[in-house]
C-alpha cells in the first residue's frame, strides 16, 4: 500500500540532506558573505564521523565497531566538523576572503584524498556498510522505516529553520548581516569582525556535518565517491536559486535543483542510449555551470530575494 | 636524492608557470580565478588538435622526444586559447566589472565555468585519457648516478624563457609598466589615465599564452584528461600563497618549491597523498608568514 511512496519519500529525505547543507552554507555565504568551497568536505566529515562512531566492527579497519546510538554519533559528527571548520576558520577568516576560498578547496581535497587512502579508517574505496539506520525495524516493510526516517529529516529541518529565522533576526545575524556588507563600518562600530564570522564560519560547518551524519545513517552506506566537488556546486546553485540570505529560499532552492537533477536522470535513463551516457552527464553538469552563472549575472538575488531591510545589498 | 629533486623541478616548472598565470589575474583583477587550470586543459587539448592534424613524428629536434609540429601547435594553442578566454571575459567577466560585484561573485562564477569547461572538454573529446606524444623518457646519465632526459630540460628551458621574457615584459614595456600600476592600485590608474579595460584584457591574454604552454607541456610529459586542471589548481594556488601573492617570481620560487615537495612525497612513498602535500604547505604558510615567501604585507585589505 506504501509502494506508490516509496520515491516521493527517498526524493523528500534527499533533498533535506541538500537542505540542511543549504541552510549551512547560508549562515556562510547568505548572512556573512563567506565563501567555502569545502561544503562537500564537511558534510564528509559529518558522514565519516557518524559511520565511524555508530557502525560496525569490520574486519579490517583499526577503529571501529563502538556502535553508539545515532543521537550520540550525530551530535558527535556535528562537533568533528565544528572542529575542523574552527581550525580552517582561525587559519584563514583574517586574511583576504579569496584565502578562505582556497583553504577551503584545499581541505575538501585532503579529506576526499583521507577518505580514499586511510584504508584503516575508513576501508577507503570500499566504504563503510552496514551502518545503522535510525528508528528501523518497525516494521516489516523497509517503506515504514524510510517514511520515519523522513519525519526525522522534517524534524530537524523545521527545527534548524526556526532556529536560523530567530538567528538571523537577532541583534547577533544583524552583525554577520553587517559585515556581509561592510566590513569596516561593523569594525568601527566596534564589533569584532573576525569572531563574528569565526562564530557563523562554524556554525556553518556544524551543520553540514550534521546533514552529513544523516546521509551516513541513511544510506546506510558511504564512500570517498558521495563527496565529490560536485557536491559543493549542486548546494551552492541551489542556495543561489533560491536565495542567498533567506532561510526558506535555501529550503526551496535545495527542492527545486535537486528536482530538475533527478527528473534529469530520469529522462537521461530514459531517453540515452548507454553509448552516449557519458555525454548525456557532462551535458547536465554544462546545464548546472550554465544555471549558477546565468542567475549571478541576470537574477543574483535569487527567486525568493531576502527582504532588503538593512541596506541595499549589493549584487 | 638528487633525482626526486630534478623530477621536482621538472613538475614544479609546470606548477610555477600556471601559478604565475594565476598571479597576473590575481593581482590585476584581483580575484582567485579557478578556472585556471582549465584554461590550461583547453590549452593542452588545443595543442592535441593541432599536433593530430600535423602528426608528430617529422623533424625531431636534437636528443628532444618531438618535433617542430608540438611547437607549432603550442603557437596555434597559445592565439587560440587567449581568444577564447578573452570571448568569456566579454561574455562574463565583463558583466560582474560592470555590476560591481563582488570578489565573492567572481570567484563563484569561475568556479562555474571551470565546471562547465571540463565537460565541454568531456563532451567535445571524451572523457578518456589521451596522449600527445608517445614520450618515452630516454634518460641520458650526466653525472654518476644522475640522469637527465632532454624533454625534462627543454621544459625547464621554456620555464626560464617565459619568466625571463615576463620579466622584461612587465618591466620595459608600456603595457607591462600598466599592469604594474592597475595591479598596484586601480583606482590611480584610472585617475592618471590608463584605460583598465585593456589592461585587464592583456593581463587574461598573458594569463591564458602561460596556461597554454604549462598545460601543453605538462600533457607532453603526462596525459591529457577533463580533469587534468582540476587536478592541478590546488598546487598552482599553493605556489602562489607560498611564493607570495603580490610578488611574481614568489609565484615561480614557490611552484618550485611546491613541485620538489610533491616529488619527496612521491619519494618517501606518500604518492597517494600527493594531493594533500600542497595543501599541508599552504596552511603551514597561511599560520607562519600569511603574505608568503617573497610577498609584502598587504596595504589594502
Amino acid at each position: 500500500m506504501l509502494e506508490f511512496l516509496s520515491f516521493p519519500v527517498f526524493f523528500l529525505i534527499i533533498c533535506s540532506f541538500y537542505a540542511i547543507s543549504c541552510l549551512g552554507l547560508n549562515i556562510q555565504y547568505g548572512f556573512t558573505g563567506l565563501f567555502n568551497v569545502g561544503v562537500a568536505g564537511f558534510f564528509a566529515i559529518g558522514a565519516y564521523t557518524s559511520a565511524i562512531l555508530s557502525g560496525p566492527k569490520y574486519p579490517d579497519t583499526l577503529i571501529g565497531g563502538f556502535e553508539l546510538p545515532i543521537l550520540v554519533a550525530w551530535l558527535a559528527a556535528l562537533v568533528t566538523s565544528a572542529i575542523i571548520g574552527l581550525l580552517v576558520g582561525l587559519i584563514t577568516l583574517r586574511l583576504r576572503e579569496d584565502f578562505l576560498a582556497i583553504s577551503t578547496f584545499g581541505i575538501a581535497i585532503t579529506i576526499q584524498l583521507v577518505a580514499l587512502n586511510l584504508e584503516s579508517f575508513t576501508r577507503g574505496p570500499n566504504g563503510l556498510y552496514g551502518l545503522p539506520k535510525p528508528l528501523s525495524g518497525w516494521s516489516e516493510d523497509p517503506a515504514v522505516d524510510n517514511i520515519l526516517f523522513l519525519m526525522i529529516c522534517f524534524v530537524i529541518l523545521l527545527a534548524l529553520y526556526l532556529s536560523l529565522e530567530r538567528i538571523y533576526k537577532s541583534p547577533w545575524g544583524r552583525v554577520l548581516r553587517s559585515i556581509r556588507e561592510d566590513e569596516f563600518a561593523a569594525e568601527s562600530m566596534g564589533k569584532d569582525v573576525f569572531s563574528y564570522r569565526l562564530q557563523a564560519f562554524v556554525l556553518g560547518c556544524a551543520i553540514m556535518g550534521l546533514s552529513g551524519a544523516m546521509y551516513a545513517n541513511f544510506m546506510r552506506f558511504i564512500s570517498p565517491q558521495d563527496f565529490m566537488p560536485i557536491f559543493t556546486i549542486q548546494v551552492y546553485v541551489m542556495l543561489i536559486a533560491g536565495g542567498k540570505g533567506n532561510n526558506l529560499g535555501a529550503i526551496l532552492g535545495a527542492l527545486m535543483i535537486w528536482g530538475l537533477w533527478s527528473a534529469s536522470d530520469s529522462l537521461i535513463a530514459l531517453l540515452v542510449t548507454p553509448d552516449f551516457q557519458t555525454q548525456a552527464a557532462a551535458m547536465r553538469l554544462v546545464v548546472i555551470g550554465l544555471v549558477l552563472i546565468l542567475m549571478l549575472l541576470y537574477r543574483p538575488a535569487g527567486i525568493l530575494p531576502e527582504k532588503k531591510n538593512v541596506s541595499f545589498l549589493k549584487d | 636524492m638528487i633525482q626526486f629533486l630534478i623530477d621536482g623541478l621538472i613538475n614544479g616548472a609546470i606548477i610555477a608557470l600556471g601559478a604565475v598565470g594565476l598571479s597576473i589575474s590575481y593581482n590585476v583583477m584581483r580575484f582567485a580565478n579557478f578556472a585556471q587550470g582549465e584554461v590550461m586543459a583547453v590549452g593542452a587539448y588545443i595543442s592535441l588538435a593541432f599536433v593530430a592534424m600535423m602528426g608528430l613524428g617529422i623533424g625531431r629536434i636534437g636528443p628532444v622526444s618531438f618535433g617542430w609540429p608540438l611547437l607549432v601547435s603550442m603557437m596555434f594553442s597559445i592565439l587560440i586559447t587567449a581568444i577564447v578566454v578573452l570571448v568569456t571575459d566579454q561574455l562574463v567577466f565583463r558583466m560582474l566589472r560592470e555590476k560591481e560585484s563582488s570578489r565573492i561573485t567572481f570567484i563563484i562564477v569561475a568556479f562555474g565555468l571551470s565546471l562547465i569547461a571540463r565537460n565541454v572538454i568531456t563532451l567535445i573529446a571524451g572523457g578518456d585519457q589521451q596522449f600527445l606524444s608517445f614520450y618515452i623518457p630516454r634518460a641520458v646519465e650526466v653525472f654518476e648516478g644522475v640522469k637527465i632526459v632532454p624533454d625534462d630540460m627543454l621544459i625547464l628551458l621554456i620555464t626560464v624563457v617565459c619568466v625571463i621574457g615576463l620579466h622584461t615584459f612587465l618591466n620595459q614595456t608600456l603595457m607591462g609598466k600598466k599592469m604594474r600600476s592597475v595591479a598596484e592600485n586601480p583606482s590611480l590608474a584610472r585617475v592618471i589615465g590608463i584605460n583598465v579595460d585593456h589592461v585587464i584584457k592583456g593581463s587574461w591574454v598573458l594569463g591564458a599564452s602561460l596556461a597554454a604552454i604549462s598545460g601543453t607541456l605538462h600533457a607532453h610529459i603526462t596525459q591529457l584528461d577533463p580533469e587534468m586542471g582540476f587536478e592541478l589548481i590546488l598546487s598552482m594556488f599553493a605556489a602562489l600563497i607560498v611564493g607570495g601573492v603580490s610578488s611574481l617570481y614568489g609565484a615561480v620560487l614557490g611552484g618550485l618549491l611546491i613541485g620538489i615537495s610533491e616529488a619527496l612525497a612521491v619519494a618517501v612513498g606518500w604518492s597517494s597523498y600527493r594531493g594533500a602535500v600542497s595543501f599541508l604547505i599552504l596552511i603551514l604558510v597561511l599560520v607562519l608568514r600569511p603574505e608568503g615567501i617573497l610577498g609584502e604585507k598587504e596595504r589594502d585589505a
